[in-house]
């Protein structure tokens, strides 16, 4: 997004096809560059920098400091606390649909650029957390629609299509083939809505990705293994998803899917890392023993050296992390601008 | 949040597929990895006219196409799913490593094929393609109904679902079904106007 405006300047030189290694340091421990693989050619080949900014995702800057170890570094670049990799967070997902009569039989419209059905829930009870249970809070997002049918489309009609028709017109239940197949398909194309939970997971220093010792990847990278588990902050949220988004669609007459899921199934949560929202792995902070970067994403052993990722935040916003993740990686950057022209960077 | 949206609702289907035997078609692993690799590096896709076949022999070729006609017939809005290519489409899916490990799904396809023609010679004493279309009937009505169906007829049920499921992504994916169902979006918007008013007529 921002890469157009950054060629204008001229100043801008993009190497593509690089995959970085580890970020080079100096006899003081100074960041100096980073060393990559031309992955067309599979030569090693290094940059110079006075400035690093790593902005690789939250786990690959980690794993990029992880492997970045030096004299000066033996436990990895920047990691003096011991906290690079920690406090892995992912946001908490469930997702909970249905069908809604009201859309059955629909005259044709197109649904095309009718963004979540035209809904979006932001957290609602941020005021109640005492009694609910959990601390965090969570939003929901809509999706429905008349989309262009593809591959899976209406998957498993013989689960609910026998919904909204007499005993008698359906004795056998859900099912069947021919004629009638073919009009189910018809009548319930476009009917299905779904509520898709988002919420804030906990931060917690025990939750973290490492340097798996024993696996390298095509470059012969040292590649992470994760140590990633929900705790009952999340789960008990996600029950509170479930339950709400089960009684929104019933109060609008909606045949639910499936049934309320147990503890037993940890109340339908997504895997860790499912949402594909990973967060935390190099935090600010203040104090240089509990975090990584400092308040304007400069790492606080090493000055000339920036991650501008979602590992600097220390919370999960419960909405999506891209806005903050650009907006912090916006303040880092006059801040350099700023450093620089004060000659103290 | 198109992403989300898609990435909840495959995964949201393919959970309520019960998994075992002879169940293969469109799992939410399958889609999403499909939905993710399908596009070559340029952007197309290429769709061959001639198509030639790569996984059934010529004998499932014919059992798929008689099955999938039952399952989708021609009426007057639009044609059968082997008017829409279907059993291409079927053996396709079946090796396209885009998919995921083809391994499972074409053992569940062929046993469940298989499954059948024994199931109709036990009780016909013919093939299911060369069944008359009663005796054809008779079968699918026993696995056709999960929550109806006998005794003993676990695997065929399960394997019907499936098939359920790749026929209806075949044909309503295709020119004609896309047609049929009514979807009337990639098109170009020169203005947008809400929600037109017949839809949400009180
Ligand atoms: C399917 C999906 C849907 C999503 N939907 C939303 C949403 O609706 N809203 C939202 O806010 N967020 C969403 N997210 C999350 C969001 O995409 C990420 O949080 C965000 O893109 C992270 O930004 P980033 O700059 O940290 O990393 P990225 O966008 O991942 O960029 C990192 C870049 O670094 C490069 N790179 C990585 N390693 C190396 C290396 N070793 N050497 C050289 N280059 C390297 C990568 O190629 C990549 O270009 C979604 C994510 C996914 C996967």
């Amino acid at each position: 997004m921002l890469i157009d405006p950054a060629r204008e300047t001229g100043q801008l030189t993009l190497l593509t096809n690089a995959m970085v290694r580890e970020v080079t340091t100096d006899a003081e421990g100074r960041a100096t560059g980073v060393s990559y693989i031309d992955t067309r050619t599979r030569s090693e080949q290094k940059v110079q920098a006075d400035i690093v900014i790593l902005a690789a995702s939250a786990c690959e800057s980690a794993r990029l400091l992880l492997n970045s170890t030096s004299n000066q570094h033996p436990n990895g670049l920047a990691n003096s606390s011991g906290v690079v990799g920690r406090y892995l967070m992912d946001s908490t997902g469930t997702t909970v649909a249905g069908i809604l009569p009201q859309l059955m039989n629909d005259p044709d419209h197109n649904c095309d650029g009718v963004g979540g059905m035209h809904v979006y829930i932001p957290w609602w009870l941020h005021d109640q957390h005492d009694r609910l249970g959990f601390p965090r809070g969570y939003h929901f997002e809509i999706w429905g629609g008349r989309g262009m049918p593809g591959y899976g489309i209406m998957n498993n009609i013989h689960t609910y299509n026998d919904a909204f028709a007499g005993p008698d017109e359906r004795p056998k239940g859900g099912g069947g083939y021919g004629p009638q197949l073919k009009e189910d398909y018809r009548r319930f194309y476009g009917s299905v809505v779904g509520l898709s939970g988002r919420g804030e997971m906990v931060a917690r220093e025990d939750n973290y990705c490492e340097i798996d010792p024993d696996t390298v990847d095509q470059y012969g990278i040292p590649t992470l293994r994760f140590n990633v588990n929900w705790s009952d902050a999340e789960l008990q949220q996600v029950r509170h998803m479930q339950e709400t988004g089960r009684e929104i669609l019933r109060s609008m007459d909606a045949h639910v899917f499936g049934d309320m899921p147990t503890e037993e199934q940890d109340y339908g949560i997504t895997m860790p890392g499912e949402i594909i929202h990973e967060a935390g792995t190099t935090r600010m902070g203040d104090d240089p023993r509990s975090s990584v970067l400092n308040s304007y994403c400069q790492a606080h052993d090493v000055d000339n050296l920036f991650v501008t990722d979602a590992g600097p935040l220390v919370s999960m916003p419960h909405k999506n992390p891209t806005w903050t993740i650009m907006a912090l990686a916006m303040r880092a950057s006059d801040y350099i601008i700023d450093q620089r022209n004060k000659g103290t960077l | 949040m198109a992403d989300m949206e898609r990435r909840d609702a495959l995964k949201l289907l393919g959970l309520m597929a019960a998994t075992s035997t002879f169940s293969f078609a469109c799992t939410a692993e399958e889609t999403s990895t499909g939905s993710a690799a399908a596009t070559p590096p340029d952007g197309t896709t290429r769709p061959t006219a001639d198509y030639t076949k790569q996984f059934f022999t010529d004998h499932e070729m014919r059992t798929v196409r008689v099955m999938a006609d039952l399952v989708i017939p021609a009426d007057d809005r639009s044609g059968s799913a082997s008017d829409a290519r279907v059993p291409e489409f079927i053996d396709h899916v079946m090796t396209d490593e885009l998919l995921g490990d083809p391994q499972p799904r074409q053992t569940a396809m062929r046993g469940g094929l298989a499954w059948v023609d024994y199931q109709c010679l036990q009780r016909f004493d013919a093939l299911f393609a060369d069944c008359s279309e009663a005796q054809q009937k008779e079968l699918l009505d026993d696995i056709a109904w999960p929550d109806a169906a006998p005794d003993g007829m676990e695997a065929g049920v399960e394997f019907f679902n499936s098939f359920r499921n790749l026929v209806a992504s075949g044909f309503f994916s295709s020119k004609m079904g896309v047609d049929d169902l009514g979807y009337i979006g990639n098109t170009y918007v020169s203005e947008w106007t809400g929600c037109p008013d017949d839809v949400r007529a009180t």
